[in-house]
């Protein structure tokens, strides 16, 4: 059997943010094909340490290697070249609102990979087909559902032909009945090998569908393990805390 | 009857339309000149000032800051009047044409700012997280939507700043109220500043209808 390759690795990572110390060594691998769940308490640093993984934050310090290559010294000019590696999708969709739904999909194919218009046109196309959205392609994206902008934003980072995808809470913003449309594509981009770093708060998706599930608390990885693992038989007095919490439904109120 | 005799003689009207329609070319190549140059200098700087340089940043705030806070016909003066006695002889077109542009580009340059700071940061990240330069962000994500935003101000300036060609008259462009003032004094009738009003109002009421259209046009629901 041949060793997994490890496709995001994060050593004693660390960030702050002036004097607050939000990740105080963090260590986390992601093997190829894995699906990876964070969770935690608000405040835990969860956010900070995926946004770490494309630097959209600067580590203060530590490593983060994608592929084996380490993305945490490359000067700032070759940034976007790395970038074009890791998929991002982010809470608030982040759309472009002034772009048709297929042009938000091309824009950075054209213009960051350098792909020909037809190429990229097709390429999103397929990738909207993909999310079940290629029927929306010309409509504006504020015609549509949190839930269909979300799944667009998502194509939007795979027409870029990522090694990783990183998930932001891509459900948080949603509500409850749109969630199941994104996570249903989730699941088959997991189907499909893609390598995906989640951080989200759908307790229920992470038993069904996540490989490992890692615990954050107060700048640390807590515990870490199969759902099983997890959710079954937790060790720390903090991660059952947390579950006991999340089951009771008080997670709304501390979700940031 | 005073009143038309005063106000529409048909007969100054007849002696001083070809003058009229000639300077109404005038005002209006003045002010295109003017709109063309003010917006895209003012969206440059706004830009530059997006590269956070500290330096660069300070002298585009204090250009905007003395711009907006001047009389224009201050600098007007200045410009016609100084740099004559420097040696350098601009005409009156050019002054006019140099410090509406300057006007206008600082007030545009504080409303592409303002929307540039209105836009959220998810967008930029988006932007660079797909692989997109900053530029590229800027040129392709952020500036077209903070444009948008600020339409509706900048239209308003324009319309204001280019109605400011009218001080022309005072450094001899022959523009609109120029030539139908000096009209006026040599019929002796009040009937030339109707026509001007009347030129004005031609130029500018399709101005505003269009700035309506503009709006409409590239409105979008966020």
């Amino acid at each position: 059997m041949t060793k997994p390759r490890t496709m995001l690795e994060i050593a004693g990572l660390e960030k702050s943010f002036g004097e607050v110390q939000v990740l105080k060594s963090i260590d986390l691998k992601v093997q190829e094909g894995e699906l990876v769940f964070v969770i935690g308490p608000s405040g835990s640093g969860k956010s900070t340490m995926l946004r770490c993984c494309n630097r959209l934050e600067e580590p203060t310090s530590g490593s983060i290697f994608i592929d084996g290559q380490r993305i945490t010294d490359i000067p700032h000019r070759d940034l976007d070249r790395m970038r074009l590696k890791v998929g991002m999708v982010f809470q608030g969709f982040n759309l472009y609102p002034q772009m048709s739904v297929l042009k938000n999909v091309m824009l950075a194919q054209v213009k960051a990979l350098k792909r020909s218009k037809a190429e990229a046109e097709a390429r999103a196309l397929e990738m909207l087909d993909q999310v079940g959205l290629k029927h929306k392609a010309g409509a504006m994206p504020a015609e549509l559902s949190g839930g269909q902008q979300q799944r667009v934003a998502i194509a939007r980072a795979l027409a870029l032909d990522p090694q990783v995808m990183l998930f932001d809470e891509p459900t948080s913003a949603l509500d409850p009945e749109l969630v199941g449309s994104v996570l249903k594509v989730m699941k088959g981009l997991r189907e499909k090998g893609m390598t995906m770093l989640v951080v989200s708060h759908e307790m229920q998706f992470a038993r069904e569908a996540a490989d490992r599930v890692v615990f954050m608390d107060q700048g640390y990885v807590a515990e870490q393990g199969t759902p099983e693992e997890i959710f079954g038989a937790p060790k720390s007095e903090r991660l059952k805390t947390f579950l006991s919490r999340v089951s009771h439904g008080d997670v709304e109120a501390e979700a940031d | 009857m005073r009143f038309l005799e005063t106000f529409f003689n048909g007969q100054v009207i007849l002696n001083y339309l070809p003058d009229l329609v000639h300077a109404m070319g005038v005002t209006l190549g003045l002010a295109a000149a003017t709109i063309v140059t003010g917006i895209l200098c003012g969206a440059a700087l706004a830009c530059l000032r997006v590269a956070g340089l500290k330096v660069v940043n300070f002298f585009i705030i204090v250009f905007a800051d003395i711009m907006r806070a001047l009389p224009p016909l201050v600098l007007i003066m200045i410009l016609f009047f100084g740099m004559s006695s420097l040696g350098l002889n601009l005409s009156g077109w050019t002054v006019i044409y140099i410090v509406l542009s300057l006007v206008l580009a600082a007030f545009s340059e504080e409303i592409f700012w303002g929307g540039l700071t209105s836009i959220p940061a998810g967008q930029w990240e988006a932007g660079r997280a797909t692989g997109l330069s900053r530029a590229q962000t800027l040129f392709h994500i952020t500036f077209p939507q903070a444009a948008r935003r600020g339409i509706p101000p900048l239209v308003n300036r324009v319309l204001a700043t280019t109605k400011l060609t009218a001080l022309g008259s005072v450094i001899g462009v022959k523009e609109i109220l120029s030539v139908s003032s000096s009209a006026q004094s040599f019929s002796g009738s009040a009937t030339p500043l109707t026509m001007a009003a009347i030129a004005y109002l031609i130029i500018f009421i399709p101005a505003v209808i269009l700035s309506h259209w503009i709006e409409r046009r590239y409105h979008f629901a966020t």
